[in-house]
């Protein structure tokens, strides 16, 4: 039987704060296993004894994943480590990923106390929100708030793209932050050497080294703020004199429009003036206008700026002939040859995926033409064998680029075909819902103009967006008199974004109708 | 083939005594069975002992140096059924295989073993698949042992000790003529450490030389009346005979003082985070010297039940530290106690939660729990009223989103998945069961394909309640590696024996990909002590199949989609089945990229595919990642005050496997997609005749923008 012992009899062993513990959590395929390499050779040519665990199998196909390494120095005798780390018992957490950093502060492994958070802020989605057909992008702002107050020292920066820039991987760079951020009592070179000990792709390793060893000394450079409205003001289009000329009176009807409206307008005029032309230019900012008489600085001006995104979002809508134009424009193959890092003396082939349906080039027919043959089921049936099959269009080939150069050239004749006459319907409608609820109800018309965001896509994806778009907007018509009525728009607009079935609008329907329908 | 290689570090296998042996735990097993003169070795992959296999098969060559032979068996009832050779002949034979789904799989071969008994020392390492990492139903391995009788090791989680526990399992196997099986967790197998090496020994009897003198004892075969020997045998010899063996060799270890009120008694495999959790609370110094005594069972089965009271005496209560669910050694040592009329407190499950993981969390709480209320004296001062609360932060749960594994960038079983899921947009929902292996990704989102998983190679057999058929036809999902596993017979043959009206889609990635890319019967690769490029629609069509469609290339959505709808659709109403066959993506890219680099550098013509989005022509809506997942294809938020919604884009780590504008193309998405291919080191005349083609369409380009309007912004 042991005797009992005063309170302080068993002080903690002081050896036991010697023990470095570091946890690495990325996503599978990021190469932690090589970052974990490099820690434990480092950690053993220091002279510390290492131990390192990993949970490998399925985690390394693109799941998050930990791997878990503990340290301490050589003159301890025969340490006990543990293989897997505890909630407020990490010294070093190194996150290979945002939301990585988030799960490992929502684990507790990262604490005020003593945890030194290295952190990448750069994304990989995870597929939950990649598959929203709005933004379900998660909080990068909210994670990073958290390691503020979490971590007792934070080293946050891009480690993703500082590796790439160099010609590596981000196992590299966040070793090199790891060395930079102090908390490991080795110096730099003896993390260098465990790179060269490594032997695989040592110089662009130690580039990026090198670059995350910077950011965690220096952090991230302050990113120069945005040119671009600046830039557009200054710079006029370039083209035909006849053409700039109107143009010029376009912008100069911007002018006259209030000043919180002006940048969406000129970014929206731009866009129908590149979709057809000045004239329907003219169009688009009669339909502005209309709307911002309307309109009053005590509303801040909320209607015409809306008003100025969507009209000119619905007046450029997505026709084969924009498609065939986009696709055939020199910044495009600009962009793609950027994106593709193509070197001097590569060559690029480029291969376009179109399918079009029956719908599309009856869209394409002359208004009556289009409608005639588009209701006659044995012709409907005709033009889907001829033309609806996938189709690849080297639009590197003189072939491929003529025909999709020859359909883009088609906007002289696109005002009279039958997707314009829909459009043009389609548009008026909406409009005419619009100036229906003012002046009296201004927020329900700025909700209605909101709506437009739910018609996107092509062919049944566009089908559906445009069910989406009816619905909500019958939904409105059943809060069009209460004062919350804007409210419910927007939640019902919010549902309609958040899956792709619409089972969310669908529920979000049944209560409005739950208390509206009845009234 | 193997995903990994463990070429390099299998050199460190030939060390010998005196030497230091710095390395993974699974290379410290293999080690250790050279050591121990083991005369055959074998198992199936799965993790955590995939790589085990790996090692196994990368040290072929010394392997056969010394006279031992591997066999990479078909399941793991196959590699169970192989001690078979331990039966009767005095060679040490090992098998490793992943619990407990493996054991699951082996126990027709591992309780006739343990019934027959055996003469060499017969080893089943078994990876203990539990907890975090986990790819399986959370049971343990240990009711096997209890049901068949064969021993359990549970060594403590290093080198030195995992090393020991090979060479103390196969004496105790030969000291009581019963198989033992060495259990190693998912950390355990990865763990890093040192330890002492000693020489290789060649098995003195060699398999080849057992050939030559045929040994056989009927009273070793499992028929009454030997089987009731058996029995008595298990009771009477073997289990005395093991509990001598493991008290003088003193394989199970006491640590910290030989008396004290309280004790704690732990598996050696969780040795570990007890001994952390007394550091955290001031009861263990760095090197595990505790102030509380500790007993460890580094063979948790059979219990040596003197030893146990013999610690137990004297001590007002005692913790089982045993993580898992049922609580076997906690029924097993109340049991004692009770029967043995002891008044010291067992305290186990109830201080510990019933369930799940036991976490460096879950540790502290419990032996901090049972140390305060049974012993509160121990506790330091700074333990007992710490001093500052816990901060308070703000909850991300909210915010951060789960990330399950899925299908890697390019893998070919995304194209199967994205055409089943249009054929379900157009045909309606189907009952769908699925099978082990990456394949299994389905049923998590985007695709959320397939509602069972019910054993590997048995998707099919799944679905057999539904072979009559119906207006609809059920479908199943079969891996190559289930395939050959067990699929053959249990899922195929009997769908062909039942006129099963049903689907099955068997997706041939050309090895056991999910495990890490180990060669099976169907791989396409040559191997030189292996017998492979045995193709699946072969087997089939022996097996009795009529209906075989076999589609050599995944990624045609079209053709795949086509497919499966002809399956559910055709009005053949016996069993249909498509094999769907493309290569591993992740595999074929380590093997392809360094030869591809090789072959830019050395000048020679070279075509890259990679995908793109033309971001003025994508809309937002993100059909397309609902028809794929796949990594590189993510979302980008442009810099145009017009458009609220992220577009898609894909990064730089595209394969150009081309899923992405299949389905856009067969399920008429968008035009958005295109393939952009760079052409390395061209041709002298495709150079010009490029430079050609670039000059006219520029010249139209210019035409074209001399005529309208251009904003300096890119399609505003």
């Amino acid at each position: 039987m042991s005797l009992s012992l005063p309170l302080d009899a068993q002080p903690a062993d002081p050896a036991l704060d010697g023990i470095i513990k570091l946890a690495v959590m990325a996503v599978g395929g990021q190469g932690g296993g090589v970052l974990t390499n490099w820690i434990e050779g480092l950690a053993r040519s220091e002279g510390y004894h290492c131990q390192a665990t990993s949970v490998a199998g399925v985690a390394q196909r693109t799941g998050a994943t930990i791997y878990y390494i503990e340290m301490a120095p050589g003159t301890v005798a025969a340490p006990v480590f543990s293989l897997a780390p505890s909630a407020g018992d990490v010294d070093i957490i190194i996150a290979a990923e945002m939301m990585e950093a988030g799960r490992a502060i929502m684990r507790g492994f990262v604490t005020p106390d003593r945890t030194t958070l290295i952190a990448s802020s750069h994304r990989m989605l995870a597929v939950s929100e990649k598959t929203v057909p709005g933004d379900g992008m998660a909080s990068s702002e909210e994670v990073k708030a958290a390691a503020e107050l979490a971590a007792h020292k934070l080293v946050l920066a891009d480690m993703d793209a500082a590796a790439l820039r160099v010609g590596s991987v981000i196992s590299a760079s966040l070793f090199g932050a790891l060395a930079g951020s102090e908390a490991l009592p080795f110096p730099r070179e003896a993390f260098e050497e465990a790179i060269r000990a490594g032997g695989k792709g040592v110089e662009a390793s130690l580039r990026a080294f090198a670059a995350g060893y910077e950011l965690a000394k220096n952090g991230e450079p302050e990113k120069a703020a945005p040119l671009r409205p600046a830039k557009a003001e200054i710079v006029a289009p370039s083209g035909p004199k006849g053409s700039r000329d109107a143009y010029s009176s376009l912008e100069a009807r911007i002018a006259s429009l209030p000043e919180p409206c002006r940048e969406m307008a000129r970014a929206g005029l731009q866009k129908v003036v590149d979709f057809q032309d000045c004239a329907y230019g003219g169009d688009y900012l009669d339909r502005l206008e209309a709307l911002a008489a309307k309109d009053s600085v005590d509303r801040h001006f909320k209607l015409t700026r809306e008003a100025a995104k969507y009209i000119a979002n619905a007046m450029a809508y997505d026709d084969v002939i924009r498609v065939a134009d986009l696709k055939t424009r020199p910044q495009r193959f600009r962009r793609i040859e950027a994106e593709m890092k193509l070197a001097d003396g590569n060559l690029l082939q480029l291969t376009d995926y179109l399918h079009p349906r029956a719908e599309e080039i009856i869209g394409l027919l002359p208004a009556t033409l289009g409608v005639k043959l588009d209701a006659d089921p044995v012709w409907r049936a005709r033009i889907d064998r001829w033309f609806n099959r996938g189709r690849r269009i080297r639009s590197d080939s003189l072939r491929g680029f003529l025909m999709l150069y020859v359909l883009g050239g088609l906007r002289g004749w696109r005002l009279k075909t039958l997707r314009h006459r829909m459009e043009q319907a389609h548009l008026d409608d909406w409009l005419k819902m619009v100036s229906g609820y003012l002046p009296d109800r201004y927020g329900m018309a700025v909700e209605i103009l909101k709506c437009r965001r739910l018609i996107k896509g092509y062919s049944d994806t566009h089908a559906r967006g445009l069910t989406k778009f009816d619905k909500v907007l019958a939904g409105a018509r059943l809060v069009e008199g209460r004062d919350d009525g804007p409210d419910w728009v927007a939640r019902l607009r919010e549902a309609a974004l958040k899956d792709e079935k619409g089972a969310d609008l669908d529920g979000a329907l049944k209560t409005v109708e739950s208390f509206a329908g009845a009234g | 083939m193997a995903e990994r290689s463990f070429k390099a570090e299998v050199e460190h296998l030939r060390k010998g005594t005196g030497d230091t042996f710095t390395g993974e735990g699974i290379l410290a097993i293999t080690k250790a069975l050279l050591e121990n003169g083991v005369g055959y070795v074998g198992g199936y992959q799965g993790a955590p002992i995939s790589h085990l296999m790996d090692v196994l098969a990368d040290a072929e060559d010394l392997m056969g140096e010394l006279g031992i032979r591997f066999e990479a068996n078909a399941s793991e009832a196959a590699a169970a059924a192989m001690l078979a050779a331990s039966v009767h002949y005095p060679i040490r034979g090992a098998v490793t295989f992943k619990g407990s789904v493996g054991v699951n799989v082996a126990s027709d071969a591992l309780a006739n073993l343990a019934s027959s008994g055996v003469n060499g020392g017969a080893l089943v390492i078994v990876g203990e698949d539990y907890g975090e990492g986990s790819s399986i139903m959370q049971e343990r391995s240990y009711a096997f042992a209890m049901k068949s009788q064969f021993w359990l090791l549970d060594p403590r989680p290093n080198l030195t000790s995992i090393v020991k526990s090979v060479g103390d399992g196969f004496a105790l196997s030969e000291a009581s003529n019963t198989p033992v099986m060495l259990m190693v967790r998912i950390r355990s197998c990865h763990v890093t450490g040192s330890f002492e090496t000693s020489d290789n020994v060649p098995p003195p009897l060699s398999v080849r030389d057992a050939l030559s003198s045929p040994m056989r004892d009927f009273k070793r075969v499992v028929l009454p009346p030997m089987s009731y020997a058996h029995e008595h045998d298990k009771i009477d010899n073997r289990w005395p005979a093991a509990e001598t063996f493991i008290l003088e060799n003193q394989l199970n270890e006491r640590f910290g003082p030989d008396e004290g009120k309280v004790g704690i008694v732990c598996l050696g495999g969780i040795y570990n985070s007890v001994i952390r959790a007394l550091q955290r609370l001031g009861l263990a110094d760095i090197s595990g010297n505790t102030s509380v005594p500790l007993y460890v069972l580094n063979v948790t089965y059979p219990l040596v039940k003197s030893d146990l009271l013999d610690f137990c005496d004297g001590k007002e209560a005692v913790l089982m530290v045993e993580e898992g669910q049922p609580e076997f050694i906690e029924q097993q040592l109340g049991a004692m106690l009770y029967k043995e009329g002891r008044s010291t407190r067992l305290e186990g499950k109830g201080t510990f939660p019933r369930a799940g993981e036991y976490t460096g969390q879950i540790m502290l709480d419990g032996i901090d729990a049972f140390i305060r209320q049974h012993a509160p004296d121990l506790l330091p001062g700074k333990v007992l009223a710490p001093n500052a609360p816990k901060p308070e932060l703000p909850d991300l749960s909210q915010t951060v989103p789960i990330r399950p594994p899925g299908f890697c960038t390019g893998c070919p079983e995304r194209p199967i998945f994205a055409s089943l899921k249009m054929v379900e947009q157009d045909l309606g929902q189907h009952q769908i069961t699925g099978d082990i292996g990456c394949h299994l990704f389905a049923c998590l989102p985007p695709f959320e394909i397939g509602g069972s998983t019910m054993g590997y190679g048995l998707g099919p057999a799944s679905n057999a309640a539904f072979d009559g058929g119906g207006e609809k036809r059920a479908i199943s999902i079969l891996g190559d590696g289930g395939f050959w596993h067990n699929g053959l017979s249990s899922s195929i043959g009997n769908m062909v024996f039942n006129k099963s009206d049903s689907v099955a889609i068997i997706v041939d990635n050309y090895y056991s990909a999910a495990t890490g890319g180990q060669d099976i019967p169907s791989s396409r690769a040559k191997n030189k002590s292996k017998s492979t490029n045995n193709p699946i629609t072969k087997a089939l069509e022996g097996a009795g199949v009529k209906w075989i469609r076999q589609i050599d290339r995944t990624y045609d959505v079209t053709k795949m989609r086509a497919t499966i709808r002809e399956a559910l659709t055709t009005d053949y109403d016996g069993p249909k089945v498509i094999v769907a066959s493309s290569e591993c993506m992740l595999n074929r890219q380590r093997r392809e990229k360094p030869l591809r680099n090789k072959a830019i550098s050395g000048g020679e013509r070279v075509e890259v595919p990679r995908f793109g989005v033309d971001q003025d022509v994508c809309t937002g809506d993100h059909a397309c990642i609902r028809l794929s997942g796949c990594p590189s294809l993510s979302l980008k938020k442009l810099d145009d005050p017009l458009r609220d919604d992220p577009v898609a884009h894909i990064d730089q780590s595209c394969v150009g496997c081309g899923n992405c504008g299949e389905v856009a193309d067969a399920a008429i998405l968008c035009p958005s997609f295109f393939e952009a291919k760079v052409v390395h080191n061209p041709g002298g005349l495709e150079s010009w005749l490029a430079g050609f083609r670039t000059k006219l369409i520029s010249w139209l380009q210019t035409r074209r923008a001399g005529r309208r309007l251009t904003f300096n912004a890119e399609g505003v």
